[in-house]
């Protein structure tokens, strides 16, 4: 590459080592000015990394940057902001106890005479909103916005800095499609002002959508940068990103169906306003559908027991059962994949091998509680290996693992149980399209087996390509029921939809 | 633009740090002990041995519970009143009824209570375990002081007199005199030492307990008893420092409701420079053990060099600091 049209923003041959682990191995790529360039790569193929080596959060084992043909290596957060960069994370960075205007101009708040001046400094972040198109007050508190506009507050802080260079990690992972749509006319206008703009996500429609190029990672190393993605279609991606074809994503087998393996009766509680009732066969995929907000979650976790139900009954295999607390529904064979794995799924600091065994070794004790900890070890070997977790040892800690392994860590948790009903909720968000596909593998496989799978999903192809049947949810409660046949994606997002906004 | 890497694979594997990540501050107290043998006049003897061991018994029994209140992310403060108020209690018995399971019962019982209360407290009413344990302490330090009627209580019965002074083995030296022996407490202690050992590495509620404390809504999502195993860990950790002090009161001889004050920082202190977590999730017998023999050596060296009491608390102070930034920058490389 001469010096004709050297791109803004440019990775120059960066390796980060870990001990024992090659993040990145020398990756070079250019982000030209007024470009969304989008960065993709199964989950552990270096985007993190890179976006920390960008950041300045963490700084290359060798290899620098170049911003405008300048070397940087950042040492710090605050070097990058110096130097123009936002990296905008999945988990954003803001003081929910603030207000909004004071998130924006954290460290830099306009100042007179020591005193903070809250009437410019409400107008200095009210101008820096409009520019977004948001007409917030800035004077809220932060804890008061929802999702999307707390992602708008964290591009005002960007842009209040001078960004010239912004990174988005996956940023419309917990957005609904209008706060998408939003977003993405914001980064259009940002791109259109010539900011140099790295896109991170998995999700392949917003790649075409929005971006202008493509740069593909695996293993910590560049696979291909597409400079123009006019050509390309989202198998080339795909197959760029796991080195394999993959045919069909989900693979959907149709399947006998046996009796009723889950009946649910009027079941209320917490977030489920209208009491829900409906069953689930044997063998049965049944995926729930719905909005953020609309109540899924809850209404898995009334029937496990993590929330108190204030109504309703459950049968299991045609026996009633009395759920009060997760260990009830574990016992009756009701078992529950948390959709937020960090928070309520995996104990990060303890390793695979405790994490695999955290319910299953209830009746793998002897007297006084004391483990069988040969039987634990080969559980926990046998439920890795046959789940494919990629693992140096089973003493790893959990937290070392990438996003797709540890779901199939806890995945293999519940099966070392007597599973009747397999609730998973979100089971892909922020998974590698290889892991993916192998979770949904599993899933046929496990209904093959008799297995009753209750999946919760904001994907909606995801749930049409797996469910034999669809349940909707909306504003906590049943909305509608469809067969595979009548799951047309318009009829089910449709309704999804509140009925009582106009803007829907 | 391809670029196809060439990868350079990581040769540095350090094994000496390996070696302190295992061993850590076991390796040191080693240390310590080899510094101060050949440093410290009379260190190694065998009658200073004897009196390290009987010194850091009582921290040691209770930083046994302590252990598993940090490893589930608690904290307990009300062990510092528990340990005065144990022995009071076992003296204020004996000297009325004269039955040493009776006294004995009453201490254990009243440890357990006070490790109930907080146990509820904490875990359904959802409390900060540090103003919680930081209010029982203040609660059972008067209970001791109104039944102690604010003096000490003599312990005039044999039984309990021989309970800290049973001794096994015993050498004597060439006059006849005692050269070095292991008392009840210390075996005691190392009983404790093992019991808990076993019962954080090898049962379920060991494990629980740490799952708790590295990530509550996981476990309680996995099905764990969060509440319930909590509860048991404050109630264990009552009844073992009551019972400290019952061994305490029995080696001075009386049931003092002002003795061993601040005792719960130096059990805490001892747990954290041994490495265990204060955030939980993370900790060991081993770290445990470690802690309370440095803690203790530290002190009786000093004493023996006839350091002054207060530059003893700036050297305390600055070795737990220094732990803990030790284990900082342990972690995270």
């Amino acid at each position: 590459m001469s010096n004709v049209a050297q791109p803004y923003l440019v990775f120059d041959a960066i390796t980060k080592t870990y001990p024992g682990v090659n993040a990145l191995r020398g990756v070079s790529f250019g982000v030209a000015e007024g470009t969304v360039h989008a960065l993709m790569g199964e989950n552990g193929a270096g985007k993190s990394t890179l976006l920390k080596a960008l950041s300045g959060a963490h700084q290359p084992t060798t290899g620098c940057l170049r911003l405008a043909g300048r070397e940087h290596v950042f040492t710090s957060t605050s070097a990058a902001m110096a130097a123009g960069v936002a990296v905008i994370y999945q988990e954003l960075h803001l003081v929910p106890e603030m207000t909004v205007a004071e998130n924006i101009y954290l460290g830099h708040l306009p100042q007179r005479g020591g005193i903070v001046d809250r009437t410019r400094l409400n107008e200095l972040a009210s101008s820096q909103l409009r520019r977004l198109g948001e007409d917030i007050d800035p004077a809220t508190k932060l804890a008061r916005l929802p999702i999307g506009q707390r992602q708008m507050v964290e591009i005002a802080k960007a842009l209040t800095r001078g960004a010239k260079v912004i990174a988005f990690d996956e940023p419309t992972s917990s957005l609904s499609a209008r706060e998408i749509e939003k977003l993405f006319t914001v980064i259009r206008d940002l791109r259109r002002e010539g900011c140099a703009i790295l896109y991170v996500t998995h999700r392949m429609e917003e790649v075409f959508r929005l971006c202008d190029a493509c740069t593909v990672l695996r293993d910590g190393a560049h696979v291909r940068t597409h400079a123009s993605l006019q050509a390309i279609t989202p198998d080339v991606l795909v197959k760029d990103m796991v080195g394999r074809d993959i045919a069909d994503v989900y693979g959907y087998q149709a399947r006998a169906h046996g009796p009723a393996a889950l009946q649910v009766n009027g079941l209320a509680g917490p977030g489920v306003r209208a009491p829900a009732s409906f069953s689930i066969a044997r063998g049965e995929i049944l995926g729930l559908f719905g909005l953020v907000g609309a109540g899924r979650t809850e209404l898995l976790k009334l029937l496990f027991g993590a929330t108190p139900a204030t109504a309703g009954t459950i049968r299991v295999h045609d026996a009633p059962v009395t759920v009060r607390r997760p260990a009830d529904a574990i016992r009756a064979g009701i078992v529950y994949c948390t959709e937020d794995r960090k928070k309520e799924g995996i104990v990060p600091i303890r390793s695979v091998l405790e994490n695999c065994n955290l319910s299953a070794r209830r009746s793998h004790v002897s007297f006084g509680g004391v483990i069988n900890e040969t039987w634990e070890r080969e559980n926990a070997a046998a439920q890795t290996t046959a789940l494919a977790v990629k693992t140096p040892s089973l003493d790893q800690l959990i937290k070392h693992l990438s996003g797709g392994n540890q779901q199939k860590v806890i995945l293999g948790r519940w099966l070392s149980e007597d599973v009747k009903i397999l609730m998973l909720d979100e089971p892909t968000r922020g998974i590698d399209v290889g892991a993916k596909s192998e979770i949904y593998k599993l899933m046929f496989k496990l209904a093959a087996e008799g297995m009753a799978v209750l999946v919760v999903s904001s994907d909606l192809p995801e749930v049409l390509g797996l469910a034999d049947r669809v349940l909707v949810m909306r504003q906590g409660r049943l909305a509608a029921e469809f067969s595979r046949a009548d799951a047309a994606p318009e009829r089910v997002l449709a309704a999804a939809l509140p009925v009582d906004t106009a803007a829907a | 633009m391809t670029a196809s890497p060439s990868t350079a694979p990581a040769s540095k594997s350090g094994g000496a740090a390996a070696l302190l990540d295992r061993a850590g501050m076991l390796l040191i107290l080693g240390l310590l002990v080899v510094v101060c043998s050949l440093t410290v006049p009379n260190f190694a003897s065998p009658n200073n041995a004897e009196s390290v061991l009987l010194q850091v018994s009582t921290v040691g029994i209770v930083a046994t519970t302590m252990l598993f209140c940090l490893a589930s992310g608690n904290f307990d403060l009300s062990v510092g009143t528990l340990i005065p108020a144990g022995g009071v209690l076992c003296a204020l018995v004996l000297r009325d009824t004269g039955n040493l399971v009776l006294a004995l019962g009453a201490a254990l019982g009243f440890g357990a209570l006070v490790g109930l209360i907080n146990g509820v407290v904490v875990a359904k009413g959802k409390i900060n375990p540090l103003i919680t344990t930081l209010s029982t302490m203040m609660m059972v330090k008067g209970v001791a002081f109104v039944f102690a009627d604010g003096k000490s209580i003599g312990i005039a019965n044999d039984a309990v007199l021989d309970l800290a002074n049973a001794a096994f083995p015993v050498f004597h030296n060439e006059r006849g005199g005692v050269l070095f022996q292991i008392t009840a407490p210390v075996w005691i202690c190392f009983a404790l030492f093992f019991l808990f050992g076993f019962l954080l590495n090898r049962t379920l509620f060991g494990r629980n307990t740490l799952a708790i404390g590295g990530n509550e809504e996981a476990a309680r999502l996995a099905g764990i008893p969060v509440d319930r195993v909590k509860i048991t860990i404050f109630v264990l950790q009552g009844a073992i420092a009551a019972l400290a002090g019952v061994l305490l009161a029995s080696r001075m001889g009386i049931g003092d409701p002002k003795t061993a004050q601040g005792i719960e920082l130096s059990i805490i202190s001892a747990c954290v420079l041994g490495g265990v977590s204060l955030t939980g999730g993370v900790g060991r017998m081993s770290y445990v053990i470690a802690g309370v023999f440095i803690m203790g050596i530290v002190e009786n060296a000093m004493n023996l060099l006839s350091i002054d009491s207060f530059y003893q608390y700036i050297v305390r102070g600055a070795i737990l600091l220094s732990a803990v930034l030790f284990d900082r920058f342990r972690t995270q490389r």
